[in-house]
């Protein structure tokens, strides 16, 4: 079993990158769950999921020690460092982010989400930078799925199934370099 | 059939149509919004009818209407929402009109707030509105089980003519996880209603009435509705029971704090501590014998109701266990829930005072 | 030779209105019209609270007995699942006008192809007299003992002129039941909104006065000498909107 919390700002495509997390696990014939959190900090604030991916039943859809971070920005990084699980891993925004977690019992990807994102052909596709660097760091899930859900989402805007697609492989090969 | 990925108000909205519901009124407040805005899209679709309300009030009353004219009708709300329909479900359950009424609970009382609680477990379950009646309450505890229970919903309520309701918390709402959908049952399937106000088209003209002004008239009447509630009990109580066999302490809570509690179970497992749960499905009839069954087994020690409230449950659940076993209480209220460490401390102290008591 | 029958959509339950009051003239000429356009066997009918809560028992057709102002509501739910039957609602003027408002208003503004038979008498009934949203200025109620006083109790409100100010109504009068001449012209506007709806014409509203002797502590002469002399003054009578006579 496999908890992630993806944060970040509303628009940086956090609540959309945890659907096709879910969705590619649920391809895998996984069990999966997706809690998006909801409330007035929705409104320009930070907006974040939890997403559990298992091969089991899901009890708890919670994920308040999650194995992974996803923070799309400084200060969802700052607020959610801090719990996750020792061991664990936290794949932070390096665009717009300092990467000092303040403990040294999780891997930290500073990755810079816009600058690839934008090299890949949109700002828009930091979300996928992310999810590559996961599936490539944890295998969460895997590539296929992602790259399948991806075709199935912007099937008839090949442009943007394009450069999402070179986002997510992006993403992937960033984390080959650590 | 394979699954798909669905929000629980999807799931809801979903597992109503696709048992004949094909009427729903509904009103604007957070966080069932996306019922009215689903149903909104969908009944137009199957020939169904959606009115978005000028009020929770007339909401309910044009469910009254809707389902006294023989349609599977529902509406959907939250708390405060909840609130206001109490009027016109009482006068529902009089009238003997069957329906579907879905709460997804968040925080009281009063505006309270928008997240998560199960602070309406009293209004639900022990009446809401005035006099003497019940309704069937159904606790979803995963988006699969919210499309489930309110495809039966409308079964149970059309045998018993009793009202039904779904009582989710708001986390049910917005959880989204893989549902595998029942088939779209066929309406000519539905057993016609021989009350309905339809027309009467010659026959025998009908009455759809709350009012009984004899006393010699009500008291039968309420006598009758006591009479249903009592074959509900008798025949419609479910609960989920997870390695209570030999537990020394067992864990009860309803929704998706079940979930949590059964995770906080297989950790005090692991840590060595025999624990086990019991997740009521169904909150009325409340599945009484579940628990009365683990008080009278000698390894149990204690009992420790779980909720998002200040304690209302646990009231059934004393009831159940009748003083065989102490029943601790642990809750979180205001849109907080409780994480499975909160839930692990309060059962190993609970076993711990019951230990200390012996 | 058969000078009067008794109209079928009638039951032959006894009415339980006051003597002189009335609403019975009213259940009466509601029934004749729908038995007259034929609409008997496919008729819905809301009761309300208040005087008209029995009226299931009189009206001969499937009725359905409605909480305290909920009525407009109600026949929304009925009319838009079985749109080809006829939905009238009886409701009074505290039940509609008062706790009802909103339901009453937003009915209206839906344009529910429903027809409402709104009475007004001014006062509580049922209750024993107490102030109605339509009590006159200065008449004199158990709640408002010295009679209203606008400055505490505020005005009586006119609601087909207030119904008028909506896009949706297609047929809104006001009429009377104080002498023989009002009456005919009475069941004249109620049979037409009844056709109205049978033709899927839209929101059709018939505000009815009527005298109450009881709680009006007069005679019931005197009560229909009020209402045809008092009454009408505040309550205008007149067609508000007829769409099929381009009447906006």
């Amino acid at each position: 079993m496999i908890r992630i919390l993806l944060a970040g700002q509303g628009g940086q495509g956090v609540l959309s990158a945890g659907r096709f997390l879910a969705e590619s696990g649920l391809h895998e014939g996984k069990e999966v769950s997706y809690l998006p959190a909801y409330g007035p900090e929705m409104r320009g604030g930070t907006a974040n999921c939890s997403v559990i991916i298992s091969q089991e039943e899901i009890a708890s859809p919670l994920c308040n020690v999650p194995d992974v971070l996803i923070a799309m920005n400084a200060p969802s990084f700052h607020k959610f460092a801090p719990r996750v699980k020792s061991g664990g891993i936290i794949i932070v925004n390096g665009s717009i982010s300092d990467s000092y977690a303040g403990r040294d019992d999780v891997k930290v990807y500073d990755v810079p989400m816009n600058d690839l994102a934008m090299e890949a052909g949109d700002i828009r596709s930091a979300n996928m930078i992310a999810l590559g660097v996961l599936v490539a760091a944890t295998s969460a899930v895997q590539e296929k799925s992602i790259v399948n859900c991806l075709h199935e989402k912007f099937v008839g805007k090949p442009h943007v199934c394009e450069v999402n697609e070179a986002a997510f492989r992006a993403g992937m090969s960033q984390a080959a370099k650590g | 059939m394979s699954k798909i990925l669905l929000h629980g108000t999807e799931a809801i909205c979903e597992g109503a149509i696709r048992n004949g519901c094909r009427a729903f009124f509904g009103y604007p407040i957070t966080p069932q919004n996306e019922v009215p805005e689903y149903m909104s899209v969908k009944m137009p679709q199957i020939g169904g009818v959606f009115v978005q309300a000028e009020s929770e009030v007339a909401a309910i009353n044009m469910v009254y209407g809707a389902a006294g004219a023989g349609v599977r009708a529902m509406t959907s709300s939250s708390s405060p929402g909840v609130s206001l329909k109490q009027e016109g479900i009482s006068y529902i359950a009089c009238a003997r009109i069957p329906c579907v009424v879905v709460n997804i609970m968040r925080a009281g009382p009063g505006l309270g707030g928008i997240l998560p609680a199960q602070g309406d477990y009293f209004q639900a379950t022990k009446g809401g509105g005035h006099g003497d009646y019940h309704l069937i309450v159904l606790a979803p505890c995963s988006v699969q089980e919210a499309c489930d229970l309110t495809y039966r919903a409308f079964d149970l309520s059309d045998k018993y003519r009793v009202p039904a309701m779904i009582l989710a918390d708001g986390m049910i709402g917005q959880l989204m996880e893989p549902v595998e959908l029942p088939p779209m049952r066929n309406l000519s399937e539905i057993p016609e209603k021989e009350w309905a106000t339809s027309g009467h088209y010659g026959k025998d003209r009908r009455i759809l009435n709350s009012l009984i002004i004899k006393p010699e008239e009500l008291e039968p009447h309420v006598n009758e509705l006591q009479k249903t509630y009592d074959a509900i009990y008798a025949a419609e109580r479910r609960f989920e029971e997870y390695r209570t066999e030999d537990a020394e302490i067992v864990l009860t809570a309803y929704g998706t704090v079940a979930r949590i509690v059964k995770s906080a179970v297989n950790e005090l497992r692991r840590q060595g501590i025999k624990a086990g749960c019991i997740r009521p499905i169904t909150l009325y009839p409340f599945p009484d014998d579940a628990y009365a069954k683990c008080a009278s087994r000698a390894c149990t020690k204690a009992f420790l109701s779980v909720e998002l409230s200040l304690g209302q449950m646990i009231e059934d659940v004393r009831l159940a266990v009748n003083g065989k076993a102490p029943v601790y209480f642990y809750g979180r209220t205001g849109g907080n829930v409780p994480d499975e460490s909160e839930i692990i401390a309060a059962a190993k102290d609970a076993l711990h005072k019951a230990e200390a008591a012996r | 030779m058969k000078v009067f029958e008794k109209t079928k959509m009638l039951t032959d339950a006894h009415l339980h209105y006051c003597p002189g009051c009335t609403h019975g003239i009213v259940h009466r000429l509601v029934a004749e019209s729908i038995e007259e356009l034929g609409l008997q066997e496919k008729c819905i009918g809301i009761a309300p609270v208040g005087c008209a809560v029995f009226a299931y028992d009189y009206f001969n057709c499937d009725m359905q007995e409605a909480a305290h102002g909920r009525a407009p509501a109600v026949a929304t739910g009925i009319k838009r699942c079985l749109p080809d039957r006829t939905v009238f609602v009886y409701q009074g003027d505290g039940d509609l006008a008062s706790i009802g408002m909103a339901e009453t208003v937003h009915a209206a503004a839906r344009g529910e192809n429903i027809t409402i038979i709104f009475i007004n008498n001014s006062i509580y009934g049922m209750t024993g007299g107490q102030m109605a949203p339509t009590t006159l200025i200065g008449q004199k109620a158990t709640t408002c003992q010295n009679g209203r006083d606008p400055a505490v109790n505020g005005y009586p409100i006119r609601v087909c002129e207030l119904l008028s100010t909506l896009d949706a109504p297609y047929y809104i009068e006001r009429v009377s039941t104080h002498d023989v001449k009002h009456v005919l012209a009475a069941k004249k506007a109620i049979k037409k909104a009844l056709k109205f709806q049978s033709e899927g014409r839209g929101y059709t509203f018939i505000e009815v006065l009527v005298s109450c002797p009881t709680n009006w502590h007069m005679r019931p002469t005197e009560a229909l000498r009020f209402m045809g002399e008092e009454c009408t003054k505040t309550f205008p009578l007149g067609v508000y909107r007829d769409k099929s006579e381009g009447k906006a």
